[in-house]
């Protein structure tokens, strides 16, 4: 046995640590990609926070690009990311549409009386029916899609400043002009 | 009566009751461990073991590594009620319903990941570390067996550990 294949354990140990570290800081495992991606967003109708009687339809989400926030009162994070949606809204004037995620009605709308209110309109899901359609596993999500009603990004977890200024924003430019 | 057909029949006695706390154990195990309870209503007793099946072979978004049935988070209720309904409602197969799902949470949700490109490594590394391994042992069966010590090897093995 040469002296130089005493070293292939420790070589096959140092590619191990280096095949681990890199498979695990790669990504988040709690973040899975959206099958949505892509993809029309889908069909659904359901009823208009705070407008009995009214509902919301697909068509309703066409036209121009929309951020569709998913979000609900018993949700931190959610009030985290408020702010930003204000500031976004204000500043850039793109189309936010609220999905309020398994939540209560009156408290949604007390919320936003009190938070403001950044979204254009506001889409009831109670049960989460309409989450499962989008794949939803927690709140917040957010889906921006382009003028055709197409996924072309999605975001689990809150909107901040730096989602904003290197994902979010440069997107938005891109679909407003084309 | 004798004493010993009086012990005869405690000993049974004790052995049932021990037998009856095995049965209630073994049968309270597995229902009470945290696992949530939902009320379904099915047509068949096919559906609720098409249900049971699904629930148990799917997995939860937002859990690492729990099942459907496992899950006490509300996504996972969400997604029981889901599958109920589409077996009972929309009256769709078991493989309908697997792709239903995975269209909405990815591959995620199957605990199977799919042969792809970007799974190959997945797949086939167990078969490339099981060649390897079958190599080593090849190369290690094959090397002729060491000579036996000559007599003054032996002597001075014996003196370095006697030395000790």
């Amino acid at each position: 046995m040469s002296r130089a294949s005493l070293f292939v354990p420790l070589g096959v140990f140092v590619l191990i640590v280096a095949i681990g570290y890199a498979g695990f800081s790669l990504n988040d495992p709690h973040e899975l990609p959206s099958a949505l991606l892509g993809d029309p967003f889908p069909e659904f109708r359901a009823p208009r926070l705070g407008a009995p009687g009214e509902t919301v339809e697909r068509s309703d989400l066409i036209g121009e690009p929309v951020l569709v926030n998913v979000w609900a009162t018993w949700c931190p994070t959610c009030k985290a990311e408020h702010d930003e949606l204000l500031r976004i809204r204000e500043t850039t004037g793109l189309r936010i549409v609220g999905v309020n995620y398994k939540d209560d009605p009156a408290a949604a709308q007390d919320w936003l009386r009190r938070y403001g209110n950044p979204y254009d309109l506001v889409i009831e899901d109670r049960d989460g029916s309409l989450g499962v359609e989008l794949g939803v596993y927690g709140a917040p999500e957010s889906f921006l899609l382009d003028r055709a009603g197409t996924v072309v990004y999605k975001r689990v977890g809150e909107i901040n400043t730096r989602v904003w200024r290197d994902e979010l924003g440069p997107l938005v430019a891109r679909f407003e002009d084309g | 009566m004798t004493t010993r057909a009086r012990r005869g029949r405690r000993g049974r006695a004790g052995a049932m009751a021990w037998l009856a706390a095995l049965v209630l154990l073994g049968l309270g195990g597995p229902a009470s461990a945290g696992s949530p309870v939902d009320l379904y209503a099915f047509e068949t007793a096919e559906q609720e073991v098409r249900y049971r099946t699904l629930i148990a072979e799917l997995r939860c978004p937002k859990c690492l590594n729990t099942n459907l049935a496992g899950s006490d988070a509300p996504i996972a209720a969400d997604l029981r009620r889901t599958v109920h309904r589409l077996i009972t409602e929309e009256e769709m197969s078991d493989a309908e319903i697997r792709s239903y799902l995975q269209a909405r949470y990815g591959d995620f949700v199957l605990y199977d990941p799919p042969f792809r490109p970007d799974t190959w490594i997945l797949w086939l590394g167990p078969l490339v570390f099981l060649l390897l391994g079958a190599l080593v042992l090849w190369r290690m069966l094959r090397q002729p067996p060491r000579e036996p010590l000559s007599a003054a090897e032996a002597d001075r093995l014996r003196t370095m550990l006697d030395d000790r």
